[in-house]
């Protein structure tokens, strides 16, 4: 940034301004003189890269791009392939009928809701193998439902009456629920019993929740009280003799999803299964996703270093690396084509109408 | 009187004043009637009367705001506009529950935003502040009482105190005058704050109190002044004083107006009648008219269609919401259960859906605000205060020798700066330097002088021929304004025949000599001796005046003492070689006015000769000379029709004998003219020097030339490449106007001049009937039949460039109504306009014609006080900080201190604001469009709930940290081209002119390429990373991930959009853009770090959920190149094939110049094209086989 009287000075100015212009900084002022100081900041002159979209660019950075993301897309497509995957969707199997008769049957208390289904394991499935349960058309994401909660009642018992956001689920019976709200009410309660042909499938629940939540959220001197007391029940209970945060499934639950269709973590099993076997899986039915159309799904998968079966990865970046290298040899042809069209001025708004003269 | 007293001449005496009567006229008697009502006490602080009264104190406050006042009056400028006022709505609306986030969150960005915009309100006026306390705090002695002066604040000074300011002083407040230093108390005042004249103003008290010179004197002094009340007029006052037990009439002659300056006096007294902000300049000083850019406006308009997408967008899901919810209860049957529909509060409860509806409908107008970029306007006035800080900075836009550098004093035009369509510019200081330079003479029928004025050296390129005096130029451009010892300021005139005595052996030494004392005699200037070195410099009413005095002395006949009734002279007497002293007699002064066009003096020389000395217009000298005058005439005569040619202006000179009994005549004629008191009195003086002035004895002619600033003919060829229309509005007279343009090349040969004028001998002839309704109609008449014709001409040929001169009397008739638009159409297709002989408020007339007119940005530049009305009404009013004071200055946004640093100011400047800022708004509605995209998308797949997929500070910060920065970087610093560029390719100015970059294609562009990213963004992060677990640990993705991760991509998109817009890349965009991104990250840990309670969401979210999945990062890599591939693409193909102008510029700087000189030539001849005022064209002109332009085929050279 130092400047120097080398730079480009004013072609006009007189001697008297030469002994300041060599030391364009230093404090003393040349009598009362308004002269701007010079440097390269103020007289926006900052070295500074030029950038222009030559054609060399421009097929570097296309090719550059075919060439980082077509690998990537076959790693990840290939990540993806070895991932295990079976859904299940259950709830139109488990309860026949019309829809009225689906949301009256669920809404028994009476009626018997455990429903068998077995699944075929196409390809050998490594441990861990993730239990999910999917839900479609649901709202968690819906304002009403996402306020609906008190984070101060989840983590500290002192503040279990701290309920003013859990309207309409914060009291029952004149007493204060825990926890509160709308999310933890509508705790999601079908169970699933899986079963191979010759041993039972132990689902482990421990630690399907995230750390922090555990930790931080979810307080270890908190216990359910007073809850699904109400006259409406709606979802899925709770021990009352255990903490929240062991609670591994409402914590699971409390982490709202983003879209209508999610799954969230059931339990892992943490045995191999071998191609070709059976899963017996036993469910209880009891979740009401019949009211609203929605769909369950019991998903058993595997997971990758990307996580669950997703193609969409892989292709989309393969899709967007043979585009760009469609786009570079178009632009490579078109460049060699017409190598030096320049320009043409004329081409010029204001030159196709030359204003008056 | 007192024996220090210098005693200095009457001037009342010399000049035949009109102000020395005081008369009781009509005025004098609404004196205490209403209007008049206010009474002063002098001198009598702490009387009861004057104790009572409750006229304003003298502290002048030019403050906006008061410490008190400055919240809410602050506060309410900014919620004036619709968009902070729309955020302050949201802002109150986000403490109820309505907010689809925290009120904390959703305020502090106002805060930040508003914060800063007063910050800059407050530094500004606590400038301001200061200025007014240096003002106030200033000392000026003060009557104590007893007569005994004591030093006061300008600030504690009261109506009726009696003040003493000593020379080179301000006025602290409207004075009326006592007595002065001089016997005949009159006093000299530079009203250049007020007026801008530098001429100094004489100012004379009442004879009755003219006697008191001595402090001690005022222990006993009394007087009641009644006089008008505070008012704006500060050429008029009415007043009378009542002093010693009379009544005396006072005029605006005695008043002495705050913020002038006592010049050439020693002291004077004088009693305070109007203090503070009564007085006439404060009263006067009205609030610049606010000027808004096209541009603002522009956006304006963008906000308000973004509004309407915002209201749109949120009714469409508004009524989506108000369906779903409705549906969710049916009769007692639930739908979506979980959210609890039949036990809902009223905005979400399905029995009443209409009000829900409407209740989401402003939830989601507070969720939507993300498609308004807060931050916008503010960023706008950052970028544009740093704008002016280069402006201001600019080293070669410093003029050294007045030691003043451009100074931008609004800041909020800069843009403006490089749309201009028409520059209308002053003349006289602005085009020339209204320094006059006595360069030539015709004595006794022979031409001296040898001097090269600019116009005939634009005359010499003119004609072709090889210019001979080119290398003297070169050196004499060099020399001129800074070598002293080389050349007298005022004074160019080059001729051995005469300088040094020469004159003597020249034929007619005799004329020569009566020549030149006639210039050392006959003028009303004073001299001053400086006594060390012996110099004499002169105080002149005009530069004329002064150039002639100097040319005298410079030719040995030394001006040196005037006294009142003596002019003398030194004068080298040819015969002995030596220099003696003459004195002539001063019996009478025959003033100059416009009227008369001359003026005279009538001395008695040494030998007791009576003389009359008159000097005056040709026009009106000829018919003056007698018969045996005119020995010179027709020799004279072609010489001044050559010096007019040569843009110089001339006066002719001529003297009479007079015998004694004439003389006598006279002098009782005129002493009773000027004595009379009847309303005639100026016919009756007119008449006695009418007889006198004449039967003259022709003596020659002088010329001076009026300097063309220099670098005005290269500057305006290099706006007229610009493609820039320049009109010269002047007060002089046509054939000197017309000089000018031919010396600045806005006229050149083979030009077809349109002459609109008054001067036809039918008018003439109506004129002398009188008959005012007879004049103008048939002025009308010719003026419009003059117009039609002009255009028939204009139409008829479409190749010939027209030039059109009008005089400011056809002007006054082209001005009306049904006549101005043709006009204007005339005057657009006319290459250049000069309208001569224009009045101040002509001016500022034909400015609104061509801003309003024309729909184009109109700049004004001038210097004067005469020019302040069209500086104000033109969208930008450039100001010279020449000679003329400050007055234009003052009313102007931006002020340089030459003409020729408009060149820089609109190519460079101009050109970058422009461009700085309409991308840098683009960009702003590009970053929330892509960003609101993300968030109605999300809405759609929230059944239109309200519910944000970000967390609230994600949202509130966007606009204000993570992509505020570089949009601001890229308005403050990005070049499309260097200034060098700039200034070679012209008419790179177009694009600004033609607004090619802030079009609505442009604009609905960068807003489509901001919904394409979007949307690209939004589907693209929810495909890849739901339902399926994201990780290897089996995890899902809840709504915090999502939410960070497209929140992720939004913040890497649109900065790295930013990389790819940016055609300037300094060390600042790098860490404005990178850093936008890396704070992100940071603040995400940050965030993520605080306690539950305050990150929520957003808890650990970074640490624990995001970077430890490879999938955020395939992601981000992935959305963002997606995202920004269609611009990448766009951009590649218009740069390579449909290059802008300024793109085609880069080709070439990137390709290097000598790359392919065929193509910068090709270029560069665009620019030429078109132009057709500028040397260059003309040049073009007369090569016109080298460049094939049929524009010039039918002007061979």
């Amino acid at each position: 940034m130092n400047s120097n009287p080398s730079t480009p000075m004013n072609a006009h100015a007189p001697s008297s301004s030469s002994g300041g212009a060599g030391s364009p900084d230093s404090n003393t002022p040349r009598r009362n003189s308004k002269r701007p100081k010079y440097s390269r900041f103020t007289q926006q002159e900052l070295p500074a890269c030029k950038p222009i979209l030559t054609p060399k660019w421009v097929i570097s950075a296309f090719m550059l791009v075919t060439i980082v993301f077509i690998p990537i897309g076959l790693t990840t497509l290939f990540a993806s392939r070895d991932v295990v995957e079976i859904i299940d969707r259950y709830d139109n199997a488990c309860v026949p009928g019309s829809k009225s008769q689906k949301v009256q049957h669920i809404q028994s208390a009476t009626s018997n809701k455990t429903c068998i289904r077995s699944l075929t394991v196409r390809k050998r499935m490594k441990q861990p193998i993730y239990v999910y349960y999917q839900l479609d058309n649901f709202y968690q994401n819906h304002r009403r439902y996402v306020k609906s909660r008190s984070d101060q009642q989840l983590r500290n018992r002192g503040d279990e009456n701290d309920t003013s956001t859990c309207k309409p689920e914060n009291e029952a019976n004149g007493m204060t629920i825990v926890p509160c709200g709308l999310v933890a009410w509508s705790l999601f309660n079908d169970t699933y019993s899986l079963s191979t042909s010759n041993s039972q499938l132990t689902i482990n629940k421990r630690h399907i929740s995230w750390k922090s939540d555990r930790d931080e959220k979810f307080g270890s001197e908190v216990y359910p009280k007073n809850f699904q007391n109400g006259g409406l029940i709606g979802g899925g209970r709770l021990n009352e003799s255990i903490p929240l945060n062991e609670q591994e499934d409402l914590i699971v639950w409390m982490r709202t999803a983003a879209l209508p269709t999610f799954r969230k973590l059931y339990g892992k099993i943490e045995v191999d299964i071998e191609a070709g076997e059976t899963i017996n899986v036993v469910v209880e039915n009891r979740y009401n996703t019949y009211s609203f159309s929605g769909k369950k799904k019991l998903v058993l998968s595997t997971t990758s270093w990307l996580g669950g079966k997703n193609n969409f990865i892989g292709i989309a970046y393969l899709a967007v690396g043979g585009l760009c290298f469609l786009l570079a040899t178009t632009f490579t042809i078109i460049y060699l084509v017409k190598p030096r069209h320049l320009g043409d001025p004329t081409y010029l708004s204001w030159n196709r109408n030359p204003g008056g003269h | 009187m007192g024996t220090g007293r210098k005693r200095r001449l009457h001037f009342s005496k010399i000049y035949s004043f009109k102000c020395g009567r005081n008369r009781f006229d009509d005025d004098h008697s609404q004196i205490g009637g209403p209007g008049f009502s206010r009474v002063v006490y002098c001198n009598e602080t702490g009387v009861a009367e004057a104790a009572s009264q409750s006229y304003a104190d003298n502290y002048v406050r030019s403050t906006k705001y008061t410490p008190m006042t400055f919240l809410p009056k602050s506060l309410f400028e900014q919620f004036r506009r619709v968009a902070n006022f729309y955020f302050l709505v949201t802002g109150i609306l986000s403490f109820t529950k309505l907010a689809p986030y925290s009120a904390v969150s959703a305020i502090l960005p106002l805060i930040v935003v508003i914060g800063a915009t007063m910050v800059k309100e407050g530094i500004e006026d606590w400038q301001r502040q200061k200025q007014d306390y240096e003002v106030n705090n200033r000392k000026v002695k003060v009557h104590r009482g007893g007569g005994v002066f004591e030093s006061r604040e300008w600030k504690n000074l009261r109506v009726g105190d009696v003040v003493k300011v000593v020379k080179d002083e301000f006025f602290p407040a409207d004075l009326l005058i006592l007595s002065s230093s001089y016997e005949d108390a009159v006093c000299y005042v530079e009203t250049m704050n007020l007026d801008g004249e530098t001429n100094l103003k004489l100012k004379q008290s009442l004879e009755a109190t003219s006697t008191i010179h001595d402090d001690s004197d005022f222990n006993h002094f009394k007087a009641t002044v009644k006089c008008e009340d505070p008012n704006a007029s500060l050429y008029t006052f009415v007043g009378t004083m009542e002093y010693q037990e009379q009544q005396y009439a006072l005029s605006p002659q005695q008043l002495l107006l705050r913020d002038s300056k006592l010049r050439n006096t020693d002291y004077i007294y004088g009693a305070v009648i109007f203090t503070g902000h009564d007085t006439k300049v404060i009263q006067n000083s009205t609030e610049a008219p606010s000027k808004r850019s096209g541009i603002e406006r522009r956006t304006d308009r963008i906000i308000y269609f973004l509004f309407f997408i915002l209201f749109l967008m949120a009714f469409l899901g508004s009524v989506y919401f108000g369906v779903v919810t409705k549906r969710d209860l049916d009769g007692d049957r639930q739908r979506r259960w979980y959210l609890g529909p039949d036990r809902s509060d009223i905005f979400f409860d399905p029995k009443r859906a209409p009000a829900a509806a409407v209740y989401h409908f402003l939830t989601a107008l507070l969720l939507y605000g993300y498609l308004i970029p807060i931050s916008l306007y503010v960023s706008i006035e950052i970028v544009k205060v740093l704008q002016t800080i280069f402006i201001n900075n600019d080293i070669h836009m410093y003029y050294e020798e007045a030691d003043k550098p451009a100074h931008a004093r609004t800041s909020n035009l800069t843009e403006e700066l490089g749309q201009i369509d028409t520059i209308l510019s002053d003349k006289t200081g602005t085009l020339t330097c209204n320094s006059m330079e006595f360069i030539k003479c015709s004595v006794a029928g022979t031409a001296y002088g040898r001097g090269v004025t600019e116009v005939e050296r634009a005359m010499a390129k003119r004609t072709g021929s090889p210019l001979i005096v080119n290398g003297r130029d070169q050196l004499l451009d060099d020399h001129n304004d800074e070598d002293s010892t080389l050349s007298v300021k005022g004074y160019n005139f080059e001729d051995e025949r005469v300088t040094n005595g020469y004159w003597f052996h020249e034929p007619h030494s005799d004329v020569i000599q009566k020549f030149f004392r006639l210039l050392a005699i006959c003028h009303t200037a004073i001299p001053d001796l400086d006594e060390e070195t012996g110099k004499v410099t002169y105080e002149a009413e005009s530069p004329d005046e002064a150039a002639f005095v100097i040319a005298a002395r410079e030719l040995g006949f030394e001006f040196y003492k005037r006294t009142q009734t003596t002019v003398s002279f030194m004068e080298l007497d040819p015969v002995s070689k030596k220099r003696v002293e003459r004195t002539y007699e001063l019996l009478n002064v025959l003033e100059f006015n416009s009227a008369r066009k001359r003026m005279s003096v009538i001395v008695r020389d040494e030998d007791g000769k009576l003389l009359l000395l008159c000097k005056g217009a040709d026009s009106v000298m000829f018919d003056r000379l007698a018969k045996n005058g005119r020995e010179f005439e027709e020799s004279t005569k072609e010489h001044v029709n050559e010096y007019a040619d040569a843009g110089l202006r001339t006066l002719i000179l001529a003297y009479r004998e007079l015998n004694e009994e004439e003389y006598k005549e006279f002098n009782e004629k005129f002493t009773e003219a000027k004595n009379s008191v009847s309303a005639d009195r100026d016919e009756l003086i007119d008449q006695a020097t009418e007889e006198i002035e004449k039967d003259l004895i022709l003596l020659g002619a002088t010329a001076v030339e009026d300097k063309l600033q220099k670098g005005v003919p290269e500057c305006i060829d290099k706006l007229a490449q610009a493609g820039i229309k320049i009109w010269v509005l002047t007060g002089d007279k046509m054939e000197t106007a017309i000089n000018i343009g031919f010396a600045c090349s806005l006229l050149r040969q083979g030009m077809k001049q349109i002459i609109i004028t008054l001067e036809s001998p039918e008018i003439i002839a109506a004129e002398k009937d009188g008959d005012k309704n007879v004049i103008s109609k048939v002025s009308k008449e010719s003026v419009k039949k003059q117009i039609l014709a002009g255009k028939a001409q204009l139409t008829a040929s479409t190749s010939d460039p027209f030039a059109l001169i009008i005089d400011g009397k056809s002007l006054a008739y082209a001005l009306h109504d049904d006549i101005k638009s043709t006009f204007l159409e005339l005057a657009v297709g006319c290459a250049s306009v000069i309208c001569c002989r224009s009045s101040p408020k002509q001016k500022a007339l034909v400015t609104r014609l061509v801003k309003e007119g024309t729909g184009k940005t109109t700049l004004a530049i001038g210097d004067g006080a005469n020019d302040v009305g069209m500086l104000q009404e033109a969208d930008i009013g450039v100001g010279i900080s020449g000679v003329e004071g400050m007055q234009a200055v003052m009313s102007s946004d931006i002020a340089i201190a030459q003409f020729r640093f408009l060149e820089r100011l609109l190519l460079v400047h101009g050109h970058w604001c422009y461009r700085r800022i309409s991308s840098m708004i683009c960009y702003f509605f590009y970053k929330n469009i892509v960003f609101g995209t993300t968030v109605f998308l999300y809405e759609a797949y929230a059944s239109f709930s309200g519910q944000p997929a970000y967390n609230d500070w994600y949202l509130s910060l966007y606009n204000v940290f993570f992509t505020s920065l570089p949009a601001i970087a890229l308005g403050v610093f990005d070049q499309d081209v260097s200034a060098r560029f700039c200034l070679k390719f012209p008419l790179l100015y177009q694009e600004g002119v033609q607004n090619t970059l802030f079009r609505w294609r442009r604009i609905f562009g960068w807003m489509l390429n901001g919904l394409v990213s979007g949307v690209i963004i939004f589907f693209l992060c929810t495909r890849a990373l739901d339902p399926e677990s994201y990780r290897k640990n089996g995890k899902t993705a809840g709504m915090e991930v999502v939410g960070a991760t497209i929140y992720t991509c939004v913040v890497w998109v649109a900065n790295c959009q930013m990389a790819l817009a940016v055609s300037y890349f300094t060390l600042i965009q790098h860490v404005f853009i990178w850093g936008g991104i890396i704070l992100w990250y940071l603040f995400l840990l940050a965030y993520g770090a605080m306690p539950t309670s305050i990150s929520t969401t957003a808890y650990n979210v970074f640490v624990e959920t995001l970077a430890p999945a490879p999938s955020y990062w395939v992601v981000t890599l992935f959305v963002v190149i997606a995202a920004l591939v269609p611009y990448f693409c766009y951009k590649a193909v218009q740069m390579r094939f449909f290059p802008a102008y300024h793109g085609m510029i880069q080709w070439i700087r990137y390709e290097g110049n000598t790359d392919d000189p065929e193509y910068v030539n090709m270029v560069r001849q665009r620019s030429i094209r078109t132009t057709t005022v500028g040397y260059t064209a003309r040049s073009i002109a007369r090569d016109n086989n080298l460049y094939h332009l049929n524009l010039e085929l039918q002007a061979p050279k």
